[in-house]
């Protein structure tokens, strides 16, 4: 299997390298690109990277183990970063994750069988002030309630 | 600190415009600077200020700037480090939704002042939501001249990227800053030699915080000696003091240099709430080595803080109420840390990884306390042992708990 970007996407990627003094600096945005559009990025995908800027193949490897945010298979449509960092905890941020996770049925780390959601749990998100915090999709929520998040899986389960 | 236009943070999330940041005497400095300074009057106009870096280290900026060789042929860069990921941490998060100009023309003041032509804005992941303001910010200045060829009509240009992150705390160091941008994992470089001399693609580079270039506007507009003023002769300024955790207002409080850390806790953030006492207070970012309450009566500075044995770092404040657990604390200190080393240096590799799995043991089986004292050792282990100082701050930070708390840990752990 071979792998190619949309023509979109490959707009953006060629951007983004012109943005840089070499070409190499650009693998975290095209990564980036990429994930935004297949939702992964597949070894076929990581060796277009590779080849696209002129790097190693183990280079683009490298970095996908070493960034939390980047994913080399497929996860849900929704991905639901739960902080427990030291505020978070304060304010209940366990409870909270341990109530997602009954709900959907899922540990962190995993996704749900009908690949609605991934949950992570994550450090420090930055929003110490609202705790307990957590983002869906890249979005803040916060402050985070049982029922705030119980209300917002049905949400989101209803806009899938 | 009657005064709200001199303040940093506007206190409200509404006028982060082009326009209000203009009504508020915005981009003055810049004009002031590129038209009527000469690069070096501009850093030592900084470097009398006694601005110390807002980053975590307090390094003073100008003097920083000054590290960087004269203007000669190559390339140069200037790296904002946006990556906040220090837990405790969330200051940097509101200049980007409140103030995103204010560090823009921090930004081109700084470029200026070093001779830079091109800036990085290096960005943690998780903020791109957030950053949605930074952009359309920059893109405001863009269009009216701020930035971008000959801004504000000089021979002086400025290009501007903004970079995001992937994930990884380790990023927010600045030399592992420098290679996540250059395309490769986030691990820390040999210092020296240091990013002024060498940085990003082998050329002289400045790294500095958010907030810091952010103070630096106010600075050029208003004077060193008037910033002084505003704080200590040796650290000057407002700082953006974050207080969360068991208190009624949590929130940022900006507030001079060397203002009591229970007036801030106390007064600003409200204190703890009915019925609650404070127990533990956490000054400067999960790094800096936790107080007890009788500690708390001490100026936030800098220097005040290494005289405790904490320190000031990112002043992000974090109160921990009586009835939480230390051994909870002490687990999810020690989580942290063995997540985000990057693995490069052994000592820390290992030795938070070990530090884990034992407290880890200790809270599923209970254990003796040897076991603290092993923590303890393995934490003189790592301290001082690598490359850069996220394993000191594991140490540290691991080692206050054990030590403050002690008593409550033994029996915690006695089964
Ligand atoms: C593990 C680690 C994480 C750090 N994270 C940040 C960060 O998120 N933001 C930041 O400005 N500085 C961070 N620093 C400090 C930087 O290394 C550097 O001192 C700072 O960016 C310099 O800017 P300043 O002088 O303006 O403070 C971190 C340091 C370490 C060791």
């Amino acid at each position: 299997m071979s792998f190619a970007p949309s023509p979109a996407a490959l707009a953006e990627i060629e951007r983004a390298i012109a943005r840089y003094p070499r070409a190499a600096a650009a693998l975290l945005p095209v990564l980036h690109v990429i994930q935004g559009e297949s939702g992964f990025i597949s070894k076929e995908a990581a060796d277009w990277v590779a080849d696209k800027l002129a790097v190693d193949p183990v280079r683009v490897r490298e970095a996908l183990s070493f960034y939390t945010m980047f994913r080399t298979a497929p996860g849900g449509r929704h991905t639901i970063r739960v902080c427990r960092n030291l505020s978070c905890h304060l304010a209940g941020a366990e409870d909270i994750l341990g109530f997602i996770v009954e709900r959907l049925g899922i540990r962190p780390g995993e996704t749900t069988p009908d690949g609605a959601f991934t949950l992570t749990a994550v450090e420090c998100l930055g929003n110490c002030d609202h705790a307990p915090c957590l983002q869906v999709d890249g979005l803040d929520h916060a402050p985070a309630s049982r029922g705030s998040v119980a209300a917002l899986i049905e949400e989101l389960k209803g806009r899938d | 600190m009657t005064e709200p236009e001199a303040l940093l943070l506007p206190p409200d999330d509404g006028s982060w415009r082009l326009a209000d940041y203009l009504r508020r005497g915005g981009y003055e400095a810049a004009r002031k600077a590129l038209t009527s300074m000469a690069p070096a009057d501009v850093v030592s106009e900084v470097r009398r200020a006694n601005l110390r870096g807002r980053g975590g280290a307090g390094f003073p900026a100008g003097v920083k700037w000054g590290f960087v060789p004269p203007a000669g042929p190559g390339p140069r860069y200037l790296c904002v480090n946006t990556d906040e990921g220090e837990p405790g941490t969330f200051k940097d998060r509101l200049i980007l939704r409140r103030a995103p100009h204010a560090l823009i023309e921090g930004l081109v003041i700084t470029a200026f002042a070093v001779g830079v032509p091109k800036a990085f804005i290096y960005v943690r992941g998780e903020y791109a939501r957030t950053a949605g303001r930074l952009e359309a910010a920059l893109a405001e200045a863009r269009a009216a001249g701020f930035i971008g060829p000959r801004v504000l009509g000089t021979d002086f240009s400025l290009d501007v990227v903004v970079h995001y992150g992937a994930g990884a705390y380790i990023c927010g160091e600045e030399t592992a800053l420098l290679e996540s941008l250059e395309g490769r994992r986030g691990l820390p470089r040999v210092k020296p030699p240091f990013p002024a001399a060498v940085g990003l693609f082998r050329a002289p580079t400045v790294v500095n915080n958010v907030e810091t270039l952010a103070a630096v506007p106010g600075i050029i507009r208003r004077g060193a000696d008037w910033f002084v003023g505003r704080g200590l002769p040796k650290d000057g300024g407002t700082r953006l003091f974050g207080v969360s955790g068991a208190v009624r207002r949590p929130g940022v409080y900006e507030l001079p240099v060397g203002t009591p850390l229970r007036r801030i806790i106390e007064d600003h953030a409200g204190g703890p709430p009915e019925g609650r006492r404070i127990k533990a207070v956490v000054p400067g970012g999960l790094s800096a080595p936790v107080l007890r309450p009788e500690e708390i009566d001490l100026p936030m500075d800098y220097d005040s803080l290494a005289g405790a044995g904490s320190m000031l770092g990112s002043a992000g404040i974090v109160v921990i109420p009586d009835g939480a657990p230390m051994l909870d604390i002490l687990h999810l200190t020690a989580r942290f840390y063995a997540h985000e080393s990057c693995g490069k240096c052994a000592p820390c590799r290992i030795g938070t990884a070990w530090m884990l799995k034992i407290v880890e043991r200790l809270r599923r089986s209970g254990g003796r306390p040897a076991d603290l004292d092993l923590i303890l050792s393995l934490g003189e282990g790592i301290r001082g042992r690598t490359l850069c100082p996220l394993g000191d701050g594991a140490a540290q930070s691991v080692r206050a708990v054990v030590t403050k708390f002690r008593e409550e840990l033994e029996q915690a752990v006695a089964r």
